[in-house]
């Protein structure tokens, strides 16, 4: 069934090579034509699940699944299209290093991937709640998925905070987490003591951590490397042994409990009168509030993806980067490196902050043990793993590694392979170590670790040889 | 010193430079160490608008520290570096480097991860890109070679393009004086030539002031209007460009074993 599908895939790749762009119309059109191929197969197999009870035998109709299904093939098939144009393509260009020619800018396999990709894992993450709520049939059945959706979207915002700071200036930061505890800690102060709402103290939070991390800036200014990392791990060590010794404010190692809940712009989650579902004339269900912080932090990653990308485009982006490549160089270009690393810890620093605060709103209880040095190792790993300074590699990276224990969690189908004393869960870290060797071996700088150029030569900006010299000084 | 007062009208001696005109770069009197190793031992040398002077000297004589030091990255302890009139020697490296005077430091250092485009942008950063477009056209004609690579790495360069990336990025800021350091380093012959021919272009046609510091003396002293000789952190010899190729001494000790 496949195999006439792959041909045609490669066809069509070799096609478009020849035209030099990517046929869209036709990837379409096949990856509907493998959609409905997959509804095909699915209807006998996938549709209806049996259940026995008693005697009698019921069948449960899973056509939530059955779309879901065919939505992946279909996204997928786009994917591989997009993947073997652009390898065709790229097969059929000279090398650049031969050109002699202007080299325009064509796009690379991530552009053409991505332009696809990107939508694709954006459209899922979007209705990710819905479906969720379709698969499993129902709220409360699809709490869980929800919850660990909200926890790796933490991680995803932790990552694309830590990203500005690793990933695109080149500063080593192995005590990320402080800011994170600093946001977390500032919304449970600041909505205990003063009653001030989640929207006041998000930006509060904000501020105050990206105020921590120039506070960090300052001292390390003048290190990089290994020490850089030294004193950041330090920097993370002290805060919380500061929030567990400091026990008039912080409450030691108890930590704060009873943090007031996000409302949703002003209305409470609440099954009274004036509550959410009250007002919006729905059965009062406390998943409402799950999906309302699912859509929160991932409005929040989205947000920090899009004040990264745009400030990659700007001076103080292209600085950053030009930091990591060459301190000295860029002292020699004019560029005031304490305001570019200080300004990269403050805004990496502000989104582990909002993340904080985030964190602390959702459990309602903070304490210094959420804030030990393996979160920021995780984040860490988050960041070189998804490749340094790539945003789509972080994402990916954290779905697998915070998503990836979740899901041995329920491989129990090894229990009858194993017998029923195993769990998985035990080998995680195993697992973890095995798969950054393996890393370290096939892709040592990252998952994605080619790096897009900020700008891109438009063919209009071309600049023809019998352009005569201007400008003088 | 000896030949510069006898044989030269552009006279090196400070007192008789300050009646005649201000230079563009006055250096006086500069010391600079690293930790407690001295490495410049009071440098005087002035680089006056319009000119090319070059520095000559064997390893570890204390040119680049010189050239450094005029960036400020190491601060000079004693003595005063002037540009334009004014004292900079006291001030961050950034700041230098906003005041019209561009750098292509020892080793090129050029960003290799980013692509020859966006080198070219950082270098016009400073004056907040305003004349991208036309000193970008202008970059491309003096190095055809970078216009055919304006979407590569910088890192995939050889390295003669790189280098010509590092000086066509210290151009894109428009400076009045242009610091080179080594731009021969490493390169064929051939592309020292090249190198060589675009910085006479730069200073003849559109007047640019160079500071070139080399190893290859031969190349750099005809190039060069006036240099400078300096051994192990003293300024030795001075004269014209000629007058040293000339120079008995300079000649055994930089020019034997021919070109």
């Amino acid at each position: 069934m496949n195999a006439p599908a792959i041909t045609t895939a490669a066809n069509t790749g070799k096609t478009s090579a020849a035209e030099g762009h990517f046929d869209l119309a036709a990837a379409l059109k096949d990856a509907a034509k493998t959609a409905l191929i997959t509804l095909g197969l699915s209807i006998p197999i996938l549709s209806y699940k049996t259940n026995q009870s008693g005697a009698d035998l019921f069948l449960n109709p899973r056509w939530g699944l059955v779309a879901i299904i065919c939505a992946i093939v279909f996204g997928l098939r786009l994917v591989l299209h997009a993947f073997t144009a652009t390898r065709a393509y790229r097969k059929s260009l000279p090398s650049p290093h031969q050109a002699t020619e202007a080299v325009h800018a064509e796009p690379s396999a991530y552009q053409k991937a991505s332009r696809f990709g990107i939508p694709f894992f954006l459209g899922i993450a979007l209705t990710f709640p819905i479906l969720i709520y379709l698969i499993q049939g129902g709220l409360n059945e699809s709490r869980y998925w929800v919850d660990l959706g909200i926890l790796i979207l933490t991680y995803v915002m932790l990552g694309w905070g830590l990203n500005i700071v690793v990933g695109l200036a080149g500063l080593l930061d192995l005590g990320y987490v402080a800011f994170y505890a600093v946001g977390a800690y500032s919304y449970a102060l600041l909505s205990t003591t003063f009653g001030l709402s989640f929207w006041i103290c998000l930006p509060l939070a904000g501020i105050l951590a990206a105020l921590w991390g120039m506070i960090l800036g300052f001292p390390v200014l003048r290190l990089r490397g290994d020490y850089l990392a030294i004193v950041t791990l330090a920097f993370g060590e002290i805060v919380r042994l500061v929030l567990i010794n400091w026990t008039d404010l912080t409450n030691g190692g108890a930590g704060i409990s009873s943090i007031p809940r996000a409302t949703f712009f002003g209305l409470p989650f609440t099954a009274g009168e004036g509550g959410f579902a009250s007002t919006f004339g729905l059965e009062f269900n406390g998943m409402h509030r799950m999906i309302f912080l699912y859509y929160l932090i991932l409005a929040l990653a989205l947000l920090t993806n899009f004040v990264t990308m745009r400030l990659r485009k700007l001076p103080v982006g292209r600085a950053w980067e030009a930091l990591r490549e060459d301190e000295i160089a860029c002292r020699s270009l004019g560029i005031n490196t304490t305001n570019t690393k200080l300004t990269a810890f403050a805004i990496g620093a502000m989104f582990g902050g909002f993340a904080g605060s985030f964190f602390a709103v959702r459990q309602g209880f903070v304490s210094p043990e959420s804030f030990n040095f393996l979160e920021s190792a995780i984040i860490l790993a988050i960041v070189v793993m998804g490749g340094m300074g790539s945003q789509i590699g972080v994402a990916i990276a954290a779905i697998v590694l915070v998503g990836g224990p979740e899901i041995l969690r329920n491989l129990n189908f090894l229990q009858s392979v194993f017998g029923t004393g195993f769990d998985p869960n035990e080998y995680r870290l195993l697992l973890f170590g095995i798969g950054m060797v393996a890393m370290m071996v096939w892709r040592p700088r990252g998952l994605i670790s080619e790096r897009e150029p900020s700008v891109i030569l438009k063919e209009r900006k071309a600049i023809s040889g019998s352009l005569v010299k201007e400008g003088h000084g | 010193m000896s030949i510069a007062a006898t044989n030269t009208p552009v006279p090196s001696s400070p007192t008789a430079l300050s009646t005649a005109r201000q230079p563009l770069l006055g250096v006086r009197g500069v010391k600079t160490y690293y930790g407690n190793i001295i490495a410049l031992k009071g440098v005087d040398m002035d680089v006056h608008e319009g000119e090319i002077v070059t520095l000559i000297g064997a390893n570890g004589a204390g040119k680049s520290t010189l050239m450094m030091t005029i960036f400020g990255n190491p601060r000079a302890r004693e003595g005063t570096i002037t540009y334009a009139g004014q004292d900079i020697t006291r001030m961050p490296t950034h700041e230098i480097a906003r005041m019209s005077i561009a750098q292509s430091p020892e080793g090129r250092r050029i960003f290799p991860r980013m692509s020859v485009f966006e080198n070219l942008q950082m270098g016009a950063s400073i004056n907040g890109m305003a004349h991208f477009d036309q000193d970008l056209e202008r970059v491309c004609t003096l190095f055809p070679r970078l216009k055919e690579r304006l979407q590569q790495r910088g890192g995939t360069l050889s390295g003669g393009e790189q280098q010509m990336l590092a000086i066509a990025r210290a151009l894109m800021s428009r400076p009045k004086l242009l610091l080179l350091d080594e731009p021969s380093l490493g390169l064929a012959p051939l592309i020292v030539k090249q190198i060589f021919s675009i910085i006479k272009e730069l200073n003849e046609k559109d007047g640019m002031t160079v500071f070139l510091v080399e190893q290859n003396a031969y190349h750099s002293l005809k190039l060069a209007h006036r240099g400078y000789v300096m051994v192990t952190g003293n300024i030795t010899l001075s004269g014209t460009g000629k007058e040293l190729l000339e120079n008995p001494q300079v000649r055994a000790a930089y020019l034997e074993g021919g070109h």
